[in-house]
């Protein structure tokens, strides 16, 4: 009687998710983007099950079918791995080394740029202009990289 | 930057003024920032890359945009415009939480 190669099927499917998980779920949170150990912990398993799918499909008794197809999905898996560590690692560090940005201890360069209103605004006025009616204690400059 | 959206009000209370600089244009900035994602703060524009150039964070030849735009990074001034802390990332999964910011503002007077 033929049997579902479970383990081959769970484990595809297993490593789908894995990847994809990534970008859709754990990308959200610091504690699982920053290092993406949820993902890694699910494609360990989805590699544990590819390897018992694939060793149970190169028995002697197994057709060349469900040969050829454990090996795609085996190297379906590893692929789904090595992209999603090459996104996060390769990819990610696509950033200039900004060797000149100023260091902590030294004085911000000051800027005129304009407002969402089109007004001027120096980096001196931030510094002075007043929140809740008080002078404020310090400015929070997020440079970010905009729709275009 | 959603994220500091959402603590706003903390950093409010702690006397910082938040603002956000990119190389959008003002319109720009209005409808996706201001209009349709909500966000409150202060936004600057640096088209000419004039403050961007300045700290140091052009990103040239951007993928994604195909144009120069700004890298990621975050400073924290104190209001003698001295940087008190500051994050310019290696990595686009390694972002600024707020929590940090707040945590290193609590040196500031």
């Amino acid at each position: 009687m033929k049997r579902l190669n479970w383990q081959i099927w769970a484990g595809f499917i297993l490593s789908l998710v894995a990847g994809l998980s990534y970008p859709l779920v754990f990308v959200r949170w610091p504690v699982t983007r920053e290092f993406p150990w949820a993902n890694l912990v699910l494609f360990a398993i989805a590699l544990v099950l590819l390897f018992f799918g694939l060793r149970r499909a190169f028995k002697p008794d197994k057709r060349i079918v469900s040969k050829i197809f454990s090996s795609l999905a085996a190297a379906f898996g590893v692929f789904m791995l090595a992209a999603l560590l090459f996104v996060i690692y390769v990819m990610g560090a696509w950033l200039p080394a900004s060797a000149g940005a100023p260091q902590v201890g030294q004085k911000a360069p000051e800027f005129t740029l304009t407002d969402a209103n089109n007004k001027p605004v120096t980096l001196a006025q931030l510094l002075t202009e007043p929140i809740n009616n008080q002078p404020p204690k310090g400015v929070l400059l997020i440079f970010y990289r905009g729709y275009w | 930057m959603r994220s500091f959206q959402k603590n706003l009000s903390k950093f409010t209370e702690a006397g910082i003024r938040i603002v956000g600089i990119s190389v959008d244009p003002p319109e720009q900035t209005r409808v996706y920032m201001l209009q349709e994602a909500g966000y409150t703060f202060t936004f600057l524009s640096d088209p000419k890359l004039e403050a961007i150039l300045r700290y140091d964070l052009v990103h040239a030849h951007e993928l994604a945009s195909g144009k120069d735009i700004a890298r990621p990074a975050e400073f924290l001034l104190d209001s003698s415009g001295t940087i008190r802390w500051r994050m310019v990332t290696e990595n686009f999964f390694i972002i600024a939480q707020p929590e940090q910011v707040l945590e290193a503002a609590k040196a500031l007077r």
